[in-house]
């Protein structure tokens, strides 16, 4: 038993086996471990946040990560934008026949690892198997919920012109640690993806800063796709200052190389906050005293504009717009 | 980042606008075509028309490779893909261009046409060693600074006796359209345009050199000042042209002289030599058929020329009615004269090329510019 056949999606003994063998002794909880169709939990509070994020994602395992830990993380990010606790995710496995299972479990591993450290729990799955050539080894969907303090309200459509904007660290390593491990553009490099788990640096802006308006985390698309859907959500423009914005040095000379943006690569580990602008010192300081926020910067005001565009101070002394980009990025020609 | 953002430095760019506002003669204005996509751009991301005096207008030029390809030649390519069964591989930015009825490769790979992107001619090679039961075709196009990758590969092919991998070749040259856009009643003068003078291409001059440029300047009295990438590099040389305008010199200077020389990469030169040679006259999108302008597969190397292994079919093809881009890179409009631009014709949606390609002037304007009103984007 090397490889996942069609057996393993066939609901009989070679499936229960694989559940038992591999995803339960991993992510084993009391919920789980039940195996009752659906899992039973007692959720502390009213106030539920639910989130569902399917992730494919080419090579699986990158430097920094891998498709186990990034379904964790993905899931747990977007509770954590909303200023919950997550507390259990259930996770769906799609996975192509002919993988070899010695992957598969390094990917449930590094899960149970993610989940773990993110006081989380996957409390029921499913899988199935997809003829070889109808998938791309493993496609993993998590759904989560959590749960969210009363008062607690971050949402796009609060936001106001005069805000400001941060964000908890260096933009691009997720996209670029990724991008240099595709089969056709491999390069060598010591970056890292950010993938993480938000949740904790969370808990400690909001201590800090109850009056927080927003947070969003700038995932694919990178920090320029997630700043113009919440200009769009807001109805505001909003302007940058680019020498405020953190790039890690090796990933802006990975980007300069490839004639690709930081600012539209994708980010794991990183949020973008905007609070008013009288709170924005504190709200950075709390957010430099986590280990997540290190790097932590106030990049930009919120600004009233009809045309709701996201724009830029350069660094050179110009302004520039940042938008969204048209289909993926790409290394340039000439 | 060392040795790049010493090129971006906003000190120093203060400093040469300074210059640049106080070399600028206030009796006259200053038009300079900015020949490739990549200067646009540059002028654009950070914001360098912002630090010009109001009368140093930037004209961009027809140097974004994908934007010049003329579509009867995507149609072709298309027609390779569907219905020669090929694998053709392709650079990215040409996936969503529209060809004749707005079909791009990107749809035909949707109907199932085998479309692979690729970063580099060496990755179409792998692909052909991969696949040797199927016809590998590089859809190649650009300027003279891709022409000397595809004559690797070709050279390669040829060494190694595969015998599925031709080129589809579609390279073009500079110099030849810098004459031709000199040479049209367009920027005659009392014509509709005007060009005082040309920011030369950075890349393309690091393999042919600054020589080429001569005869144009010296033919057409116009200054050409090869200049780089970096913003820093835009503005030094739109400085040394004001100064060649106020001195009523046409000189051809090189102010990317840390990678460009007069005379280029002898051994680059050479292989596009050995490889391809030069066709009477090429068609490109905005410019018409420009003789000498473009290069083709010498029969010594026939086997790997997609167009002699392959009969594509004679076609009627087609722009989008009313697409401005042939205006565009001929450098009498501006993007945002075009009717369809940013209203039906944004990056997500392209009506034509120079909404595509990272390199065209549209998406340029649209991208980084469409917040300035159409004055201050003059």
């Amino acid at each position: 038993m090397s490889t996942v056949d069609m057996t393993h999606g066939g609901g009989g003994r070679a499936m229960a086996g694989l559940i038992r063998d591999l995803f339960q002794r991993h992510l084993s909880n009391p919920a789980l471990d039940r195996g009752d169709d659906a899992a039973l939990v007692t959720v502390p509070g009213q106030r539920l946040v639910m989130s569902t994020d399917g992730h494919v994602i080419a090579p699986l395992f990158f430097p920094g990560g891998d498709i186990g830990a990034l379904s964790v993380h993905g899931t747990v990010n977007d509770l954590a934008m909303m200023g919950a606790r997550p507390l259990y995710l259930t996770a769906g496995f799609i996975l192509e026949e002919g993988f070899p299972l010695a992957d598969l479990e390094r990917i449930v591993w590094s899960m149970a690892n993610a989940a773990r450290e993110a006081d989380v729990q996957v409390i029921s799955g499913d899988t199935k198997v997809v003829e070889r050539g109808k998938g791309d080894g493993v496609f993993i969907t998590t759904t989560g919920i959590g749960v969210v303090a009363g008062g607690v309200d971050l949402s796009a459509h609060n936001v106001q012109p005069g805000q400001s904007v941060l964000v908890s660290g260096t933009m691009g390593d997720h996209g670029v640690a990724v991008l240099s491990k595709r089969e056709n553009l491999t390069f060598e490099t010591e970056i890292l993806s950010d993938s993480a788990a938000l949740h904790g640096l969370v808990a400690d802006m909001l201590s800090a800063v109850p009056s927080l308006t927003m947070l969003r985390d700038p995932t694919r698309g990178g920090l320029a796709a997630t700043l113009n859907e919440i200009a769009t959500t807001a109805g505001v423009g909003i302007m940058l200052d680019e020498a405020q914005i953190p790039v890690a040095p090796d990933v802006a000379a990975a980007c300069e190389l490839l004639g690709l943006d930081p600012l539209n690569t994708a980010n794991e580990g990183k949020l973008i906050a905007i609070c008013p602008s009288q709170d924005a010192a504190t709200l950075l300081d709390a957010m430099l005293l986590h280990p997540l926020g290190q790097n932590a910067a106030i990049i930009g005001t919120v600004t009233k504009d009809p045309a709701q565009l996201v724009q830029m101070k350069t660094s050179f002394g110009g302004t520039r717009i940042v938008d969204w980009l048209a289909g993926e990025q790409l290394p340039r020609i000439c | 980042m060392r040795y790049i953002s010493e090129f971006r430095d906003p000190a120093l760019a203060a400093a040469l606008a300074r210059a640049i506002r106080q070399d600028a003669r206030p009796d006259r204005t200053y038009h300079f075509m900015e020949f490739c996509g990549g200067h646009t751009h540059a002028i654009f991301r950070y914001g360098v028309q912002d630090l010009m005096p109001p009368n140093v207008h930037f004209v961009h030029g027809p140097g974004c490779p994908v934007c010049v390809l003329p579509v009867r030649r995507l149609d072709d390519a298309i027609e390779l893909a569907e219905w020669h069964d090929v694998i053709l591989c392709t650079y990215g930015d040409m996936m969503r261009v529209p060809g004749t009825g707005r079909r791009s490769l990107i749809r035909a790979k949707a109907d199932g046409a085998d479309i692979r992107m690729v970063y580099s001619t060496q990755d179409a090679l792998q692909i052909a060693r991969d696949n040797p039961d199927r016809q590998v075709v590089f859809f190649a196009i650009g300027f003279e600074t891709t022409t000397p990758p595809t004559a690797v590969a070709i050279k390669q092919a040829q060494a190694e006796g595969l015998r599925n991998f031709t080129v589809f070749c579609n390279h073009v040259l500079t110099p030849a359209a810098i004459g031709h856009i000199l040479s049209s009643p367009d920027f005659a003068p009392g014509g509709p345009a005007r060009i005082d003078g040309f920011l030369g291409p950075s890349h393309v001059s690091a393999v042919i050199g600054t020589q080429p440029y001569e005869a144009a300047a010296r033919a057409y009295r116009k200054p050409v000042v090869i200049a780089g990438f970096e913003p820093l590099d835009v503005m030094q040389s739109v400085l040394m042209l004001i100064a060649q305008v106020n001195a009523d010199r046409a000189e051809v200077e090189n102010q990317y002289t840390r990678v460009v020389t007069r005379f280029g990469n002898r051994k680059a030169q050479a292989l596009v030599a050995e490889v391809l040679e030069l066709r009477d006259s090429f068609e490109w999108r905005g410019l018409g058929a420009v003789p000498d302008s473009a290069l083709r597969i010498r029969d010594s190397f026939a086997d790997f020329d997609a167009e002699q292994r392959f009969m594509v079919t004679e076609k009627q093809s087609r722009e989008v009615k009313s697409c401005e881009c042939p205006a565009v890179l001929r450098g009498v409009r501006k993007p945002t004269e075009c009717k369809l631009f940013g209203a039906t014709c944004t990056p997500d949606n392209p009506m034509g090329a120079c909404m595509v390609s990272s390199e065209g002037a549209c998406a340029a304007y649209y991208s980084y510019g469409r917040q300035r009103t159409p004055q201050d984007a003059a």
